[in-house]
């Protein structure tokens, strides 16, 4: 069972107020974590217009991602991305029921600022905005809306959640229908959780805490995880999902839910591909479902895969030196 | 089989928390049974109870629709299986929902309890809040409510009990087999609410 709590001491983000006769609480851990749960099993679509966010919204989509550009446009366009239009987000939260999320740039604390007065549902502090602050992300204890981080080993996802993400999810390598980094990630987790399992199991105090130093995270955070066995925060994967497959081996591998970020709407199918994908991450433990969900896409209609080694742009890099 | 068989609906949500809290009250309780995740309407045939838990609507009431869960649920709970629906699964239960700023909904939906309800009332994330509330009426006095993009109910048809509200807003109804909240119990460690439930379900066998 993953923890709901997990509140600093004063954290800024947590706002007590009256409604009538009652004392309310507002921005705390399980409000913010419990809507990452809210959320698991299910996919996390980038849109950039209304139009694609009522495709997605129609599909099964849980939730929608705000862009100014899909990533693999981000990747085209080179500059420096930021974080999307506020009157397009604010249109899309008109127009959809489910939650609607952001991107703002790594560090960039003001950008999250007006991404929570804007009132989205969560905000992605993301490597495929430029960085604001290579070396500091945001401390989003400050903030009442929840956050989600991307990471791509266990010390990347403890750090971020030391610093307040309620959600975590796989970088993966964005904007280039290639799947390949996001199981290398995944499996890099799964790896370092069972490592920390077994010491935990085995009792060896002293090794715990080399491994938290070598992690770089409190210790209390690698206990807390060593004793559950996975991160303690609702983790999806992301980066390069482009077919029902994909995200159906994901889910195997025992992610809570995907993102796709280019896969359906830079794809020539995009609302079969849509709901296609949602199907295959619902029944991924039923091969003959998935089948049927891959049934429903052409390969011809694929967004065109990039080969990692040859990316000028690593996006998964940025922000990982903190 | 000895001892009750109570299913959560699996299609997407916080699944694994309605399976510990119902396992951790038929434990406290010191009844017989077993609690599974479940998605086919073969499972669902035989089952004597099910909580469909939180997550979003729309998305579960397509997905159930594919493979034709939705129907088997709507048969069972109008023969009186119990089910306990958490937000998306009050959403679910309801004759009719409206979205608080798109409008009226044309979702799909189990149609099997005569309310209406209003999604996300409270407004969006910003707004999730958590407050004490009672459930007198099933002796309950005190309990947390963890409200999450909630949905309350704005309109209840005749027999139709309300069981909790907050601020003049319908939070919780109850007629005979059906039990609605809109707040999330599984994500509170008080267990009250689900040990309500599971003592209200029979054997079927």
């Amino acid at each position: 069972m993953i923890p709901l709590s997990g509140d600093i001491p004063n954290s800024k983000g947590v706002i007590t107020e009256k409604i009538g006769s009652y004392s309310v609480r507002r921005g705390t851990s399980t409000l913010k974590r419990g809507l990452a749960h809210m959320l698991k099993n299910g996919v996390v679509m980038d849109v950039t217009t209304v139009e694609q966010a009522r495709i997605a919204e129609e599909a099964g989509a849980v939730s929608v991602m705000v862009l100014d550009k899909l990533p693999s446009d981000v990747r085209k366009a080179g500059g420096v991305a930021r974080t999307a239009s506020i009157r397009v987000i604010q249109d899309i939260m008109d127009a959809v029921t489910i939650p609607v999320m952001a991107k703002c740039r790594i560090g960039h604390e003001y950008e999250a600022k007006v991404l929570q007065e804007a009132d989205v549902d969560m905000i992605d502090e993301s490597e495929v905005l430029t960085p604001a602050d290579e070396f500091h992300h945001i401390w989003k204890w400050d903030f009442t809306t929840p956050f989600v981080n991307g990471a791509r080993n266990l010390g990347e996802a403890l750090r971020r959640i030391e610093e307040g993400a309620a959600m975590i999810r796989t970088k993966g390598e964005p904007g280039t229908g290639n799947v390949a980094e996001a199981v290398i990630h995944i499996k890099k987790v799964n790896e370092q959780l069972r490592k920390i399992k077994s010491i935990y199991d085995s009792g060896d105090k002293q090794e715990l805490i080399q491994m938290a130093r070598e992690l770089k995270v409190s210790y209390s955070m690698v206990e807390e995880t060593a004793s559950i066995g996975r991160l303690p925060v609702v983790n999806f994967a992301a980066g390069g999902i482009s077919t029902p497959a994909d995200s159906a081996y994901l889910m195997s591998l025992g992610c809570d839910g995907v993102f796709v970020g280019s896969g359906v709407f830079k794809a020539e199918d995009a609302k079969e591909r849509a709901r296609a994908i949602v199907l295959a991450t619902t029944f991924w433990d039923e091969p003959d479902k998935v089948k049927e969900a891959q049934k429903m896409i052409d390969e011809r209609h694929s967004i065109l895969g990039l080969d990692v080694k040859n990316l000028e742009l690593k996006m998964q890099e940025r922000g990982s030196m903190s | 089989m000895s001892g009750i068989n109570i299913g959560v609906l699996a299609v997407q949500g916080d699944v694994v928390e309605n399976l510990m809290s119902t396992r951790l009250a038929i434990n406290e309780l010191g009844m017989q049974g077993i609690v599974n995740e479940i998605k086919s309407p073969d499972q669902i045939s035989e089952l004597d109870g099910l909580i469909i838990p939180g997550g979003e609507s729309t998305m579960i009431g397509h997905l159930s629709l594919v493979n034709g869960t939705l129907k088997k649920i709507k048969e069972k709970v109008e023969a009186g299986m119990p089910v306990l629906g958490i937000c998306a699964g009050m959403i679910m239960l309801a004759k009719k929902t409206k979205d608080r700023v798109v409008g009226e909904m044309d979702q799909p939906l189990l149609d099997v309890l005569d309310i209406k309800v209003e999604r996300n009332a409270f407004g969006r994330q910003g707004n999730s809040f958590e407050a004490e509330i009672s459930l007198d009426n099933i002796g309950i006095s005190k309990f947390r409510g963890v409200f999450i993009r909630a949905p309350a109910v704005i309109d209840v048809g005749k027999d139709v009990q309300v069981i909790s509200k907050f601020n003049e807003k319908t939070v919780a109804v109850k007629k005979g087999n059906i039990i609605c909240t809109a707040f999330h119990p599984e994500l509170t460690e008080d267990l009250s609410l689900h040990k309500y439930f599971v003592s209200n379900i029979n054997r079927k066998n």
